[in-house]
């Protein structure tokens, strides 16, 4: 029952939104209507984005050339710490739950908001409040020990902000918290009559299993931050080897968390791809439960291996023989899910928009990114690999080839929803095809040169890398043109986007049944309970 | 049934709803409050594990008497707590404002007695630092380390904890709870609760390792 | 889940036990029984534990998500601990620490940890 009107640009009826209402800018920093709140969300993590980007920028400039040119070696360090820092927890974090996640998980299950609203406002101004924090830390001189803090350099040798950025990430880690915390108790609590935890959109299964792991890690990063920076005051002794205390303490204590926030960061990505690929396939998903369970089995087992990043500190190794194989475990849920999308795609009835475009591309790039971790899970392996490039091209083409992809997916398979209005879909299948062709540039080479030996954290190395160098940089410029185009055509959508209707893509899902944008409760009156959560067999090919 | 819900907030179906989703909301509060404490466990394990001398010796200079009499403070507050709790279900408001009343003041005494003991502490030279009892011994200036850290954060939690209660006593003796609706006393109680089981495992292995020596 | 689930009594009867526990493990801590020292004073810590949330915290007359929740973050907690200590009960025995100092009579550095 979904009259699509694509005929016009200018204004949409005069019906009262949630954007329409209130105008002011105390109306939306006083906001608790989770719509408001992941648009406020999506404005300020694209300006963490930002900043990280220039950074990389800096760096892949800097290493077009073997021999240090235009960079000091503190500054360089300083530039991929801020890279880390601000990409991890400011940008890939929060962005598909904080913003998407915000935006969409009420109206999925019905709901008017979340459990919480005031506490998602506070996560918010948390987040806020500790990027203000970091942004200042890196104005007053940066930070050069690497996102990963590592003890006893930072706890005793660093000479920069370090505390003020550790506080930084501490505040905006209680944020993400909170919004775990709101999730869950959302889920749990408030979905609509009939709807079981198993008609439920796969996207809050990952949504929920993605908040599983934000309450039950975040705060021991918060404890690790806090003994780093008493230790950094007083040196007492904790990490410091000198005074009996165990640099390796601290890597358990952070990499419990850290190794976690990579599935924090990837399950809401796989979770958007779930109904992407559905949806654009016209086909349910195959094998729902496994793909539940898979979610969740990801967020546990995500527990277990956090020790494969220190198979080389001096850990006992008997301990990491028990990280690789667990390691080599957690890779069975997330291979489950390819397969499970693979085979929704099999006999689907496919179109190629943008969104799905960005769902295929996390599917092959995911795929690749998932393969090379379990090279680095081989203990023998990871030694010669370890604090190569190989690392880094591995956690980038699942962070950028994945969880980046996915959040684009996701921000224009709910653009429509968000703002009522289409994207240009011509410019936007450009630059997908853009910026999946400079992400490949960029990253694969780098996979060769970090088995050849090519260190991380360096922008001295040996002139034999520069060809690699050269490749990933030229790829970094297309890779960045592709990212603008978005930024444009999105903003350009808002003024002169055709007017979406209420479900321009035909998908399943109770926020496609509320009008685009949507009212400030949701609903104008109480949605229908689907029969079954991906309904595309039975569903009519026009209206 | 027509009856006034001023306290059911919007996004909320029913009363009911709102309940549920306040106790799961501080059950998983409390989750995370495990994992905040649960790294400072984790490192005191690991350096009690490598030193289990020194900590043992170090263990002895604190003041088992404070220490049991603390417990004892806390545990008491927990049962008035639960108490208050217990009036919230039967909208007994004098009950819940009394006991209340003494969970605070049990709380404060925590508080005092935890005073004294930190003056006499320092005045035993047990903070770490350049002027420790036991200078040439990094691995008991370690205990002490985590003595501090782990006290100091449990009594940050106590403090927060006695604003709580202040604010859900003063609520409760305007008449705000009854039968039907005792929610944040409840979810105030649970926090409580926590606290006191924070310190129930920080007793022994602060105060009572070395003890038989 | 209005009903009263744990009457008045009960609530000073477990305050009670909590004492009793509290003077046990103090007690038991003045004896040497070597590991079992440790082992004692946690299973009293968990007994005393599990009656706080068994009946102050009410999770035996709620809900099994409650229950769950409630289990939740030591579960966590003993896999965090479990894991970690995977590393350092395996480690090799190292020399430790010893820094020459006037308080500290200088001894020869002991083969086995500590």
């Amino acid at each position: 029952m979904s009259a699509i009107t694509i005929s016009d640009t200018e204004s949409p009826p005069a019906e009262e939104n949630y954007l329409s209402a209130g105008h002011t800018v105390r109306s939306w920093l006083l906001t608790t209507d989770h719509k408001r709140i992941g648009i406020l969300y999506l404005l300020s993590i694209l300006i963490f984005f930002a900043v990280a980007a220039v950074a990389a920028g800096l760096m892949r400039m800097e290493l077009l050339r073997p021999h240090g040119w235009f960079i000091l070696n503190e500054t360089y360090n300083k530039l991929f710490t801020l890279h880390g820092v601000l990409m991890v927890w400011f940008f890939l974090i929060p962005s598909i739950p904080a913003v998407l996640g915000n935006f969409v998980i009420p109206m999925m299950i019905g709901a008017r908001d979340v459990a919480f609203p005031k506490l998602n406002l506070l996560s918010w101004y948390l987040f806020m409040v500790g990027g203000a924090c970091v942004l200042y830390s890196i104005i007053v001189g940066g930070v050069d020990t690497g996102w990963t803090f590592y003890t006893p350099f930072s706890s005793t040798y660093s000479n920069t902000h370090v505390i003020l950025m550790a506080a930084g990430i501490f505040i905006a880690g209680f944020g993400s918290i909170l919004t775990g915390l709101n999730f869950i108790v959302t889920i749990h609590t408030m979905r609509m009559p009939g709807m079981t935890w198993f008609r439920m959109p796969l996207f809050l299964w990952s949504l929920y299993s993605t908040s599983l792991i934000l309450i039950l890690a975040t705060p021991v990063l918060a404890i690790t931050l806090a003994l780093m920076a008493l230790e950094r005051i007083w040196h007492i002794g904790i990490f410091d080897p000198k005074l009996g205390g165990d640099p390796i303490l601290f890597q358990h204590l952070f990499w419990f968390y850290s190794h976690p926030a990579v599935y924090i960061m990837i399950l809401p990505g796989m979770g958007v791809v779930s109904e992407v690929i559905s949806c654009f396939s016209r086909k349910e998903i195959f094998g729902y439960h496994w793909v539940a369970f898979a979610s969740v089995a990801i967020a546990v087992l995500g527990f277990l291996v956090w020790g494969h990043h220190m198979f080389v500190s001096s850990q006992s190794i008997y301990a990491g023989m028990i990280f690789s194989v667990l390691s080599f475990m957690v890779s069975i849920p997330s291979a489950i899910k390819v397969f499970n999308w693979t085979a929704t795609l099999y006999r689907g009835s496919i179109s190629l928009q943008t969104p799905m475009l960005y769902a295929l591309a996390f599917i092959g790039l995911f795929t690749i990114g998932g393969l090379t971790g379990l090279f680095l899970a081989a203990l023998a392996v990871d030694v010669h690999l370890t604090d190569t490039y190989f690392v880094v091209a591995h956690f980038h083409y699942i962070m950028v080839g994945g969880m980046v992809t996915g959040f684009m997916a996701g921000l224009h398979f709910w653009w429509p929803k968000m703002t009522g209005r289409l994207y240009p879909e011509k410019p936007a299948q450009l630059a997908a095809l853009i910026i999946f062709i400079g992400f490949n540039l960029t990253f694969f080479p780098q996979f060769i040169m970090g088995y050849l030996g090519m260190p991380r954290r360096y922008h001295n190395y040996a002139p034999e890398f520069q060809i690699y160098h050269i490749l990933s940089t030229a790829g970094a410029s297309i890779l960045g043109v592709g990212y603008l185009m978005p930024v444009i055509y999105l903003i350009w959508s808002l003024r002169y986007g055709k007017i979406a209707g209420p479900n321009p893509w035909r998908a399943c899902g109770l926020e496609w049944e509320t009008s685009s944008p949507p009212p400030v409760h949701n609903f104008d009156q109480p949605p229908a309970l689907p029969v079954k959560p991906y309904d595309y067999d039975t569903e009519a090919d026009y209206g | 049934m027509a009856e006034v819900q001023p306290s059911l907030r919007e996004q909320f179906d029913s009363p009911a709803q709102q309940r549920e989703a306040s106790r799961l909301g501080i059950w998983a509060f409390l989750a995370t409050e495990v994992m905040f404490f649960g790294g400072l466990f984790v490192g005191y394990i690991v350096y009690r594990h490598s030193f289990p001398h020194a900590f043992a010796a170090a263990s002895r200079h604190t003041n088992l008497l404070y220490g049991t009499l603390n417990t004892a403070i806390l545990l008491t507050s927990s049962l008035t707590m639960a108490l208050a709790v217990h009036a919230g279900e039967h909208g007994a408001r004098k009950q819940i404002v009394k006991n209340l009343l003494l969970t605070i003041l049990l709380a404060a005494a925590f508080l005092v007695v935890k005073g004294f003991e930190y003056s006499e502490d320092i005045h035993e030279h047990l903070v770490p630092g350049p002027s420790f009892f036991a200078g040439g011994d990094p691995r008991q200036e370690l205990f002490f380390y985590f003595y501090w850290a782990m006290t100091g954060l449990h009594a940050l939690h106590v403090i927060i904890g006695i604003g709580i209660l202040s604010t859900i006593a003063s609520l409760a003796a305007r008449g705000r709870y009854n039968a039907a609706y005792y929610t944040p006393l409840e979810v105030a109680g649970l926090y409580w609760h926590f606290v006191d089981i924070v310190w129930i495992y920080l007793f022994p292995l602060l105060y009572l390792i070395g003890r038989h020596l | 889940m209005n009903a009263s689930a744990t009457s008045q009594k009960s609530l000073w009867k477990v305050w009670a036990a909590l004492l009793t526990l509290l003077a046990l493990t103090w007690l038991a801590a003045r004896f040497n029984l070597g590991l079992w020292n440790t082992v004692i004073a946690l299973v009293i810590s968990g007994m005393k534990m599990t009656l706080v949330i068994l009946f102050f915290m009410q999770v035996r007359y709620s809900s099994r998500l409650i229950w769950i929740f409630a289990c939740a973050g030591f579960i966590w907690w003993m896999i965090f601990v479990s894991l970690a200590m995977t590393d350092y009960l395996t480690r090799r025995e190292v020399v430790p620490y010893q820094r020459q100092s006037p308080n500290t009579p200088a001894q020869g550095a002991p083969a086995r940890r500590e």
